[in-house]
């Protein structure tokens, strides 16, 4: 089976909760992307939780932000080796990361998108939001709208861009899921 | 939905608080400025026993206040926290202490619960963003009730979790402060306080009735064979990691309400207390002759999580996995005050350091720090090493402060200096970014402008420290590939006189926010210039 269907299946209202990890440096938003994920659990009509710590965000250190959203959400932590997905803004920080991870457990990193075909270079976390969205059962005009909830409206078609560029990558990650989760079995 | 710290400011609003005062501090910053946002009544004040002080006096005026602060803010405000237990107060009094266990943004995990005990003051423990509002409006209801302060205890967990919170349809109206004498309730000399203190522990004990039969305290009904009593955010892991369990939530955590405690204790197989950081809880409850068990000592270190609790729940205390080191933060690339980090480490210098940002100049590549204690020690601790150590060591001793925590609590430090004077001098090097850094930027006396960005009186530090007596002090702007600021230094450790080097350049994180404050505050009435901008 599939590793992303796999995931997929955990996120069903009366299931367990769907674990998001969402983990980069101070300075690049790693909070927003967890909030419009937080938005969208909402606009589907789960319960939801968001626990982020920031203490030291603007020095550069690791950021880490988890949403959990389901029938009832209970610890706002994603337990570790409980992930169903771990979404990394910066490429150094997934190995660091990759342990929230459960075991097939899909991981959204910035090798997934393509970085020139980017509208603009910021625009990577709403296009790693865009593959990871393709794994998730709300449709795309939810997710379109939470994305444009969360920025100013002249950054809208950028975004949109950067979104569906991302959503398209969804076969490329499933790919590299299950080789990466073959490697560990080996 | 809102974290819990934004729960906190919606309730305060709602509850018409008539005055919120606090000191920035990791996890608690948000809940002033947030409430100011809805359009309360908020200050920062330079410390947190001020900003207490001044909720007592709103509070003794018969109003709601509030004061806001992290864990070991409530240390700085221990002093008025304990005699206003005594005097209880008119209106109402709320402190809110965030703790920070696992210590993401601290220099200790100290556990508050234990001030609730030591003060004798109600306590209160939310676990989640709906609890955070709900226990902020039942704080104020019993502190009008028995006239007393309340301690609302949140963690970083509570703090900065969201969670979907439904507020109250509406707001309360305003109560309306008027003073009423009361010599013998607010003057505490012996005479009158020895008859508060009977009076706190009256109040202490109809509180413990109250609570036996508290809604703020739950029982979740479960299984048989596993009871679990906990409070705060430890509730929620645990929930997730038995959920076949028999739960006792409680909220209202000082005085407890141990007749419930042990009709639950009694009702299940095996009890279980989960609690986060120090054992509070249950060694209140075995010394009262309840059976429960706790936690294996290896759990007082840290946050819990699901995975903990289920260890917990285990009796397991086998290593725990560490995780995988992540990115230390470091001082911003272009900090004006990495040129002072790399003076220090040139000069050799023996560094007594202090809380903020520049805290990671002990990190790599600096390492150029040599203690950091707490809010305003540099000072104090750079002067007792100049008085014990050798002339070679003692003569490079430096302390460095930030603006914002010299504000705190440095100024008291810079008397002892001129008070009682090091052989060989001292050099006190304060780091002024016009800024509270650390905490995500917030105003102090020191800049000029209030808790709003808005212009007011300002605190000049050469002034304050030629005030305090110190004759060599010396204003500069620390730029990066210029030795000015290090020339000054080396001759300011040589000249063996008490000196204070100002370095300032402000943080450049806020280098737009700050020209847009400063224009704001030239566009007055006659578009003259006010003080805060010269």
């Amino acid at each position: 089976m599939n590793n992303a269907a796999n995931a997929e299946k955990r996120e069903s209202p009366a299931g367990p909760p769907c674990n998001i990890a969402v983990a980069g440096l101070g300075g690049q938003a790693v909070l927003p992307a967890a909030d419009i994920i937080a938005g969208w659990g909402l606009r589907a009509g789960y319960d939801v939780k968001k626990s982020e710590i920031k203490g030291m965000s603007q020095r550069g250190g690791s950021v880490a932000c988890d949403v959990r959203f389901g029938a009832q959400i209970h610890s706002p932590m994603v337990p570790v080796g409980e992930a169903d997905y771990l979404l990394v803004l910066e490429a150094t920080q997934v190995e660091p990361n990759r342990h929230v991870l459960r075991s097939g457990g899909v991981t959204i990193e910035p090798s997934l998108v393509d970085a020139d075909k980017l509208p603009q270079k910021k625009a990577l976390n709403v296009a790693l939001l865009g593959a990871l969205s393709a794994h998730l059962s709300m449709t795309e005009q939810q997710w379109l709208d939470a994305v444009g909830s969360a920025f100013a409206p002249k950054f809208l078609e950028a975004n949109r861009q950067a979104f569906m560029l991302g959503r398209a990558s969804r076969n490329k990650s499933g790919e590299r899921q299950r080789a990466t989760v073959g490697g560990k079995r080996a | 939905m809102l974290s819990g710290d934004e729960a906190i400011a919606l309730a305060g609003w709602h509850a018409n608080v008539a005055l919120g005062t606090g000191y920035p501090g990791t996890p608690s910053t948000e809940i002033l400025e947030n409430f100011a946002k809805l359009g309360g009544r908020a200050q920062w004040s330079p410390n947190e026993k001020v900003a207490l002080e001044v909720a007592i006096g709103a509070a003794f005026g018969g109003a709601r206040a509030m004061a806001t602060m992290k864990h070991v803010g409530l240390n700085v405000a221990a002093d008025p926290l304990f005699t206003v237990a005594y005097t209880g107060v008119a209106g109402a009094l709320v402190i809110i202490s965030a703790d920070d266990p696992g210590m993401h943004s601290s220099q200790n995990e100290q556990d508050n619960r234990r001030y609730a005990v030591a003060a004798g003051v109600p306590m209160l423990e939310p676990s989640d963003s709906q609890e955070a509002y709900d226990f902020l409006r039942a704080a104020i209801e019993i502190s009008e009730r028995w006239k007393i302060p309340v301690l609302l205890r949140a963690t970083t967990r509570v703090c900065h979790s969201c969670s979907l919170v439904q507020p109250r349809s509406q707001r309360d109206i305003a109560q309306e402060a008027s003073f009423v004498r009361d010599v013998k309730g607010r003057v505490m000399v012996p005479g009158y306080a020895r008859l508060a203190h009977r009076r706190l522990r009256q109040k202490l004990s109809e509180m413990t009735e109250w609570n036996e039969e508290c809604a703020l305290n739950r029982v979740v009904a479960g299984g048989k064979s596993l009871g679990i009593i906990t409070s705060g955010i430890s509730f929620m892991h645990a929930r997730e990691a038995a959920p076949e369990a028999s739960v006792l939530k409680l909220g209202f955590t000082h005085p407890l309400p141990m007749r419930a405690i042990s009709r639950f204790a009694a009702s299940v197989e095996r009890c279980v207390v989960i609690e986060e950081g120090d054992p509070y809880l249950v060694e209140a409850i075995r010394a009262a002759g309840i059976q429960v068990s706790g936690k294996p000592e290896m759990y007082r270190f840290g946050e819990l999580d699901v995975a903990r609790v289920r260890r917990i729940l285990r009796a397991d205390t086998s290593p725990e996995p560490a995780p995988p080191p992540g990115k230390p933060p470091q001082l911003c690339e272009a900090c004006p005050y990495r040129v002072v980090f790399d003076a220090f480490r040139r000069l050799n210098c023996i560094v007594a350091g202090d809380i903020g940002c520049y805290t990671l100049g002990a990190l790599k590549p600096f390492e150029a720090m040599d203690s950091c204690v707490c809010m305003g020690a540099s000072v104090g601790v750079g002067l007792g090493l100049r008085h014990v150590l050798p002339p070679d060591q003692a003569s490079r001793v430096v302390s460095v402060i930030g603006d914002s925590t010299f504000i705190h609590s440095g100024i008291s430090g810079l008397m002892e200096m001129a008070y009682n004077p090091p052989p060989n001098g001292h050099v006190v090097i304060i780091l002024d970014n016009s800024t509270t850094a650390m905490t995500g930027h917030q105003e102090h006396p020191g800049t000029g402008r209030n808790l709003s960005h808005e212009p007011t009186s300002k605190v000049v530090l050469e002034d304050m420290a030629r005030a305090c007596g110190i004759r060599r002090v010396q204003v500069i702007e620390p730029r990066s590939g210029s030795d000015t600021f290090e020339q000054a230094l080396r001759e300011a450790l040589e000249s063996g006189e008490l000196a204070v080097l100002i370095a300032r350049r402000p943080c450049v994180l806020i280098a737009r926010e700050l020209k847009e404050y400063e224009q704001r505050c030239q566009c007055g009435e006659k578009g003259e210039p006010c003080g805060a901008a010269v």
